[in-house]
């Protein structure tokens, strides 16, 4: 496999994807049902924003360029406008009169063709924003049940557990105790303090941490330690900081789950949440739970990985043996650059941490989506061949950052490692991809015990 | 004719204005309610200064990414505005108007430069309906009130050239100018050409949670 499959022009069909889950729900809905829930949630949950959004829209067509499913695929279905014209501009034309049919075709492109990454709202000369509109209708099909199977089951742990993995509760006390073992390798007498009141740190990751990414607890526990920080993780429910629900439209669950966590924090009057290099977790913490809840801003301060590793630097609080010598490239998470302007810091730990260091373009606010975040990849499978033809735009940049020497990709959110490293492996790419928190662990000057 | 004439510039002109500002106000302050029962997040996140900073930087041409990869459409777009803002309101044909009518006057633009700035607008509307019907994404998106409103934009500068070059039955010409003038205004308020007005709110609220919350550039 080479470059070559960035030229050929085989696309899946996305017509004939079958998800059970959008296919089970479109089996309960009746016309009736699904005006009465549109015109609710039109009616009650929006107002000015989506009137404005819709009808502001010139048709002109500059939001295109802004898409990475558009540039990737070079469809018109699959612009920004293009998006809205199969969702919300029909459904408002027609008042909620929409067939089951319409329904189904608008959940897959608001679930599925669409990261939430708001990369078009910088190309739409109004500053419209596409993403919100996407939401409503994700908001719209979360309500007539019609949500694909694989987000939904994520969904479903979260209100069961308070998770996204179904991480039992004795299993995630287990796995921290076990990566507490592990870093004591690294360092005699590594803590991971469970809930412990009054810390300045209070750590929180997202489910699929300890469910198959265990080994980053403890490259974060390594280097709390080596940090010499007061920090702690809660042992009970709280502790996970993602947040699905947000993506299929349940801002009920996304609520319980925000606060949960914020409380967490909270209770243990922890100084502020510190999280590790998650994007999507980022912005429910930062951006939308809270606002959910009622909070105009975090009601504790919330810290990215990318903000604590920048300050573990500034301030000399750890020390590293040697620089990385790979070629190194860094893609940009929507949910953290766009999203909270990180970029500079991010390029900061890169210079402080790696010794040669090349460009993506473009880059920063203006650097193309993984294709997987909005949720995107957590719907599974069913969509797996659609979301990684949607990334041959990503593809294209990775293989000239590629061609000036990269070897390895910094992503800086797990999301983005899923959709890269699919991306990676089906054009070919051949390049590493690592966390800030891989290559920190690996250079780091271990305090002597 | 006369009668026609007479209405045009008459009962038709303050209906046509009537109705732009009305019309306006009306659409403005059901926009504002709703926001208010609906939407107070907006309020919340507007601020100035990072409304003007987005403002600001979509109004200076190439001030944008989007601007400098679509650079045809950017310099068409620039001139177009500027001309179909510009030319109404200080082409001498017009200013002799409200001189005549009401006593008041300004700068007029030399005829050449009114000229060659109507010309503009006619083939920028040329361009857009090329766009329209040639570009795959923007042809998706076009439905026919938007070939309406095309029209509905050019027409007022298509009679208006022919009526300042004099080509045949231009007195004919002079009225459908006027009517097509007045009913661009009337279509305002209630079209996407409102977007002359929502711009500053749209571009101003992105910019606002762009800057404020965001703590990123969005341009």
């Amino acid at each position: 496999m080479s470059e070559s499959k960035l030229t050929t022009d085989k696309k899946s069909d996305v017509k004939k994807i079958e998800d059970q889950g959008i296919l089970k729900g479109l089996e309960q809905l009746t016309p009736e049902k699904i005006e009465s829930v549109i015109n609710q949630v039109i009616n009650d949950e929006t107002g000015a924003r989506l009137k404005v959004y819709v009808d502001t829209c010139v048709h002109c067509g500059m939001c295109s360029k802004g898409c990475h499913f558009f540039l990737s695929l070079n469809d018109p279905k699959f612009s920004p406008a293009g998006k809205v014209k199969q969702t919300l501009w029909e459904i408002l034309r027609k008042k909620g009169k929409v067939s089951p049919e319409f329904i189904k075709d608008a959940a897959t492109v608001a679930y599925t063709q669409c990261n939430l990454c708001k990369r078009c709202a910088m190309y739409c000369p109004f500053g419209l924003d596409v993403a919100y509109v996407m939401s409503v209708m994700r908001r719209i099909c979360h309500k007539l049940g019609v949500v694909p199977l694989y987000i939904q089951d994520t969904a479903h742990s979260h209100s069961a557990t308070m998770n996204q993995m179904w991480v039992k509760d004795d299993e995630w006390v287990d796995t921290l105790m076990w990566q507490e073992e592990e870093a004591q390798e690294a360092i005699e007498n590594l803590r991971i303090p469970l809930d412990k009141e009054g810390a300045d740190i209070f750590y929180s990751v997202i489910g699929p941490e300890p469910k198959f990414r265990a080994q980053l607890i403890f490259q974060a526990a390594v280097i709390m330690n080596a940090a010499n920080e007061n920090w702690t993780m809660p042992s009970m429910p709280g502790w996970d900081n993602s947040d699905m629900c947000m993506f299929t439209g349940d801002y009920e669950m996304m609520e319980r789950l925000k606060r949960r966590h914020f409380e967490s924090a909270l209770n243990l009057r922890a100084k502020r949440i510190v999280m590790g290099e998650c994007g999507h977790a980022f912005r429910s913490v930062y951006d939308v739970g809270n606002r959910a809840l009622g909070w105009k801003m975090p009601p504790i301060e919330v810290v990215h990985a990318i903000e604590y590793y920048n300050e573990l630097f500034e301030q000399n609080k750890i020390k590293i043996k040697k620089k990385f010598d790979r070629p190194v490239t860094l893609h940009d998470p929507c949910n953290i650059v766009r999203g909270r302007g990180l970029h500079e810091m991010a390029r900061n730990i890169v210079k402080a941490t790696c010794s040669e260091f090349i460009e993506m373009t473009p880059n920063r606010e203006h650097n193309y989506c993984c294709s997987a975040g909005g949720g995107v990849i957590n719907c599974g499978p069913p969509f797996k061949n659609a979301r990684v033809e949607s990334g041959k735009a990503k593809a294209k940049q990775l293989f000239a950052a590629k061609a000036k020497g990269a070897e390895v990709v910094i992503a800086p959110c797990h999301n983005c490692h899923g959709g890269l490293e699919d991306i990676i492996h089906h054009y070919g790419v051949d390049m590493e991809l690592k966390f800030f928190g891989d290559i920190i662990y690996e250079i780091l000057e271990l305090p002597e015990s | 004719m006369h009668d026609f004439y007479y209405f045009a510039t008459g009962p038709f002109a303050w209906i046509a204005f009537l109705v732009f500002i009305g019309g306006s106000i009306w659409r403005f302050r059901s926009l504002l309610e709703l926001a208010k029962r609906k939407d107070s997040i907006v309020f919340e996140y507007m601020d100035t200064k990072f409304a003007l900073r987005s403002i600001v930087h979509w109004l200076i041409p190439f001030g944008s990414r989007s601007m400098k990869i679509n650079p045809t459409m950017t310099v068409v777009t620039f001139l177009f505005h500027i001309c179909i803002f510009l030319t109404p309101l200080f082409v001498f044909g017009h200013v002799i108007l409200w001189k005549e009518n009401f006593n008041i006057s300004w700068f007029t633009l030399p005829n050449a430069v009114a000229d060659l700035m109507t010309f503009i607008v006619i083939a920028s509307c040329i361009f857009f309906l090329w766009r329209r019907i040639k570009l795959p994404d923007v042809k998706y998106l076009t439905t026919p009130l938007d070939f309406i409103i095309l029209f509905i934009v050019a027409a007022p500068f298509i009679t208006g050239f022919w009526v300042y070059h004099q080509f045949s039955g231009f007195a004919v010409m002079t009225i459908i100018h006027i009517i097509s003038g007045e009913i661009m205004l009337m279509a305002i308020p209630f079209t996407k050409l409102f977007h002359m007005f929502l711009f500053p709110f749209t571009r101003g609220y992105i910019g606002s949670e762009f800057g404020g919350v965001r703590m990123a550039k969005d341009w």
